[in-house]
């Protein structure tokens, strides 16, 4: 349950341990989260993560979570909702994919970012509606509505997880759960490292700060850097010569 | 959910949303109980607890207002249903001669919500809390079947003060206190400093039944004004004709209470205060002036109150005074600010009182760093040995509960007997981990 200044105790990380659902997860847990899940494939990131959640403090589980199993999604989500209440799920699985326009590849890319991603959210959300309390955060991306040709793949499964989180959003109101949709913008990450970071990159720190706030103020959509949602109405082709 | 009503206790904080019933007649509780739903069920009163005790989202909450009937008084005791408020307790039985054993700072409260809270009043040092002075209950079990407990069973003792988690509180039968007039004596001593608060304190307490301590907080000495009084034994008739001040007058500023605001009612109280008086004041006046404004909490504004209120052992007044330093220093301000010594606890696993140095706080919600401040002083007060009333808490870590409350291991272990389908649930219960 979250307490008098709504800060939550227990947080579901969907999806493994990113930068930035970990930079969350830190920040989190320096206040009151408790009880942390990560659900994910089991690996050293995985037990890593989950070390450096215990030594900040916090009660760590481990759940198997496969993004590309969606029939186990119920199952696996749904178990950790059993042991206790969750007060706020991150989903945060992705997968950038390459270049090349291999179609089984650009299949995983939908697998991961939108289809596992949505029915790993739908479980969450349908628990959440029954504890009739609860924080759904999907991480979207700045590209879903401004695809490249470098990334167009992931965009266009971002694109539609970033409908569908905020069609959701609309079909809980009144019930008690808040579904905020995340929008960074070209985040510095393991993942990023090499590339040239373009104008308004941002850090997985700013994007936990800005998650944070988010869910305090109970936002439906979250732009990092905040800009980015003032540009998104240039037109597109000056907005991606900005932003990468 | 056919009812869906969002609930918050009295500080307005952690709204939740639950299907709100009203049973009128045991047998329905006792029905409820039986079809409970994964999320559970949890009693509530009149919702006086500040924080989250009387929530339960996604489950049911049952009011049990419903349940309000006071048998005769006979010896000195009386059987009451438990959703009485002792304000009607009042109306009914101080024209006879008679007041609850215990009256804390609200009449709005009912006696299943007393028992349930082990709640406390200014006379604590003296005769101590609800739970001592309730010789029997009826508790409404996980298994739909009514037990009457007396202070032979231990499940009184997790019932005293058990937050509703052990079973739903149906009746009790409390030992009445008797009264001459309905009048009250009050003496009022003004000191100049914290240290003088608490030696006027200790003092009156030898020589009053009710005894409490309003200390400016934001002052630069912690001074205060110190009250001691006793029943009036002759002259005036018995009367109780306050009213409940259910209605919020419609001009009530929302959010009149800020830092500006807050420190100049303060040093009022303390300017206007005589440096010793003697007055004979109602009942009602002495006890209960906030009764006098309906919602009153709607003072602090929409993000509501956080009260904050602990205990520490006597011996513990460096740490007392450590504390209202800090709070000073941080420009938190309280706008009543209550010091208490307690006397003996009841025995109740999770009853808050225990002999020592009580202090009660409010702050609005949105006064900056208050999170932060907080948890400093849960530390500071758990390293002395003391502990937070669960009755207002809405914001401790739930790790520092099991070393405030060494009640609380048996507590969880006898709750997990008692009601293995975990029937009994609130959200208190489940940010606490209880």
């Amino acid at each position: 349950m979250k307490n008098a200044f709504g800060e939550p105790q227990s947080l579901l990380l969907v999806g493994g341990a990113s930068d930035i659902a970990m930079a969350t997860a830190m920040r989190l847990v320096r206040r009151r989260v408790h009880r942390v899940i990560l659900a994910g494939r089991p690996s050293p990131a995985r037990d890593a993560a989950a070390i450096r959640l215990a030594e900040a403090g916090a009660t760590v589980e481990t759940a198997d979570f496969d993004a590309f199993r969606v029939e186990e999604h119920a199952k696996v989500i749904g178990d950790v909702f059993a042991t206790g209440d969750v007060d706020v799920a991150l989903v945060a699985c992705g997968l950038l994919g390459d270049t090349d326009l291999d179609p089984l590849k650009a299949a995983d890319v939908a697998m991961v970012n939108y289809v596992g991603a949505m029915t790993a959210a739908l479980v969450c959300a349908e628990a959440m509606r029954r504890q009739t309390h609860g924080a759904l955060v999907v991480f979207s991306s700045v590209s879903a509505g401004q695809p490249s040709p470098a990334d167009f793949l992931y965009a266009s499964a971002k694109s539609g997880l970033d409908t569908f989180a905020r069609g959701l959003a609309g079909a809980l109101r009144g019930s008690g759960v808040h579904v905020m949709v995340v929008r960074p913008g070209f985040v510095r990450t393991k993942l990023t490292k090499g590339v040239n970071p373009p104008a308004f990159a941002t850090s997985p720190e700013t994007v936990a700060g800005a998650i944070l706030d988010g869910l305090r103020a109970k936002t439906q959509v979250v732009w990092v850097p905040g800009i980015l949602g003032q540009l998104m109405r240039l037109p597109g082709s000056i907005m991606r010569r900005i932003t990468g | 959910m056919a009812n869906k009503t969002i609930l918050t206790g009295w500080g307005r904080t952690s709204p939740s949303v639950a299907e709100l019933l009203r049973p009128e007649e045991e047998a329905e509780l006792a029905a409820l109980v039986l079809a409970s739903g994964g999320r559970g069920m949890i009693a509530r009163g009149l919702g006086r607890s500040y924080g989250d005790p009387a929530q339960n989202a996604g489950g049911l909450v049952l009011d049990m207002t419903g349940l309000a009937a006071i048998g005769p008084v006979r010896d000195g005791y009386v059987t009451v249903e438990a959703g009485v408020s002792l304000h009607r307790l009042m109306r009914e039985l101080v024209p006879e001669g008679w007041v609850p054993p215990v009256i804390p700072a609200t009449r709005q409260v009912t006696v299943g919500g007393a028992v349930a809270a082990d709640i406390h009043g200014r006379n604590h040092h003296a005769d101590g809390s609800f739970g001592s002075h309730v010789t029997a209950l009826d508790l409404l079990g996980a298994d739909g079947v009514t037990r009457t407990l007396t202070h032979d069973d231990p499940d009184f003792w997790a019932t005293v003060g058990g937050m509703g988690l052990t079973g739903v509180i149906t009746k009790a039968t409390l030992r009445l206190t008797p009264i001459e007039t309905s009048r009250m004596i009050v003496n009022t001593y003004k000191c100049r400093d914290l240290d003088a608060v608490m030696t006027r304190l200790a003092e009156c307490d030898a020589t009053h039944r009710y005894t409490a301590a309003w200390i400016d907080c934001l002052s630069a000495h912690g001074r205060g004004v110190v009250e001691g009084a006793d029943h009036a034994r002759q002259g005036a008739a018995r009367s109780f004709r306050a009213r409940p001040f259910e209605a919020s007058p419609g001009f009530l500023p929302v959010g009149l209470l800020n830092r500006h605001t807050t420190g100049l009612a303060n040093k009022a109280v303390y300017v206007t205060a005589k440096r010793e008086s003697v007055q004979v004041r109602p009942l009602a006046s002495f006890f209960h002036p906030l009764d006098r404004v309906g919602h009153w909490n709607r003072l602090y504004g929409p993000r509501g109150l956080v009260q904050y209120q602990f205990v520490v052992p006597l011996g513990a007044e460096q740490t007392l005074m450590k504390i209202v330093e800090r709070i000073r220093r941080s420009h938190a301000a309280s706008f009543q600010t209550v010091l208490k010594r307690f006397g003996p606890g009841s025995g109740g696993w999770l009853s808050f009182p225990t002999p020592g140095w009580s202090l009660a706080l409010d702050f609005p919600t949105s006064t900056k760093g208050l999170a932060w401040l907080l948890d400093r002083l849960d530390e500071l007060v758990a390293e002395a040995g003391g502990r937070v009333y669960l009755a207002k808490d809405s914001r401790l870590r739930p790790e520092l509960l099991p070393v405030m409350y060494p009640g609380l291991a048996a507590f969880r272990e006898r709750r997990r007997e008692l009601d293995p389908r975990l029937v009994f649930q609130s959200d208190l219960a489940r940010r606490l981990s209880l």
